[in-house]
């Protein structure tokens, strides 16, 4: 059934958003730490081992596949929230912090991509 | 007869949204097919439409949330809420491969500090050369060009005024607006075409909405690559900047 892959969704987002603000108040910060990273690698973990012994029939994945599809659109609606118009009002060290990490931030991939696969190898 | 019409969308607030952005959806992938030829990607001309609202609904209405602080469109807020956001991206690592994951956990952990800690003395250092001289106010804007999550939060915990921590989210959210429209751009140059490195770029940029609008607008099968590392780097720049990274400024300034 579509709601058997709904709910494992729904089950998995839930005990990792638990455990992500259980984490934040060990650590003794106000945020969530991790709690969606958790929730997806569970999701990740329990998919592959229901598809191994055969229990998760096409159905259900549709329950999954749906929602990851519904993915974009969600962060469309998304964007058109953002607070924008006081990004642009915050004037030039605001955009300039924003502008330099991004640029600093991304420039770093490639090479910490490839501090990756050298300890691989 | 349109009071009639306003009262239907304020109380079908979800379904509004749901056709309002397959609309938004169908121009967009119209524009990007005639107009573009598909080079650039049908996903992020929505989302760039999606910013173009948010703009206009903040300068009309001047409130803080973009287009749903127009009463019409209020159910946008449900759809693209931290609620709907965080469930869509946990499905979407329905796709992801377990072995790519474990391969690059490693860099995924780098990415997240030198994320953190990179964006954060950038930020600093610009606030520098714009005259700031006080160690709570330089890493309140610091952490802002974290995330602008993590903007507020460590403005909070160290007692910066409410001026700066305006500007830390205003940094943060210029960091996530940029993220969102820049990747497609900037993919091919950075060698993200695969999940190692979209993990990587999750870490290093770490803010979850630009990450997560960015890749989608790349390929959207690296999405559950970069989204999970992102969604550990708020957390870990509310650790660092109050206490660590706070500490280090201070012995600065």
């Amino acid at each position: 059934m579509v709601i058997y892959g709904v709910s494992l969704l729904s089950i998995c987002m839930l005990v990792g958003v638990f455990l992500g603000d259980l984490l934040g108040k060990v650590l003794g910060v106000k945020a969530n730490v991790g709690g969606v990273g958790i929730a997806m690698l569970m999701l990740v973990l329990i998919v592959d081992y229901l598809k191994k012994k055969n229990k998760l029939n096409s159905q259900s994945q549709q329950g999954l596949s749906f929602w990851g599809a519904m993915y974009i659109p969600i962060v469309v609606a998304m964007a058109s929230q953002q607070n924008v118009a006081a990004a642009v009002k915050g004037g030039p060290v605001a955009l300039l912090a924003g502008i330099a990490a991004t640029v600093a931030s991304c420039a770093l991939v490639p090479v910490v991509g490839k501090i990756g696969k050298k300890s691989l190898n | 007869m349109i009071d009639t019409l306003i009262a239907v969308f304020q109380n079908n607030g979800l379904i509004v949204s749901f056709a309002l952005v397959g609309i938004i959806m169908y121009i967009s992938y119209q524009i990007s097919d005639k107009l573009t030829k598909g080079r650039l990607h049908g996903s992020a001309i929505a989302i760039m439409f999606g910013l173009l609202l948010a703009y206009l609904g903040g300068i009309h209405t001047g409130g803080e949330k973009g287009l749903t602080d127009i009463q019409l469109f209020s159910g946008i807020g449900l759809m693209g809420g931290g609620m709907l956001r965080d469930f869509a991206i946990v499905a979407t690592a329905f796709g992801a491969s377990f072995e790519e994951i474990k391969r690059a956990g490693a860099s995924g952990v780098i990415s997240l500090f030198l994320g953190v800690i990179v964006s954060f003395f950038v930020g600093v250092i610009i606030a520098v050369l714009f005259g700031y001289t006080d160690a709570v106010s330089l890493t309140t804007i610091g952490a802002g060009a974290v995330t602008y999550i993590v903007g507020p939060v460590t403005g909070a915990a160290v007692g910066a005024s409410s001026e700066v921590i305006a500007l830390s989210i205003a940094a943060g959210v210029v960091k996530s607006v940029l993220v969102m429209i820049g990747t497609p751009f900037v993919a091919k140059y950075i060698g993200l075409n695969n999940p190692r490195t979209a993990l990587v770029f999750g870490g290093l940029m770490g803010t979850t909405s630009g990450v997560a609008g960015g890749l989608a607008a790349t390929d959207p099968k690296l999405v559950p690559y970069g989204a999970m590392t992102a969604t550990f780097y708020t957390g870990l720049g509310c650790l660092l900047c109050p206490s660590v990274l706070f500490l280090i400024i201070k012995s600065i300034f």
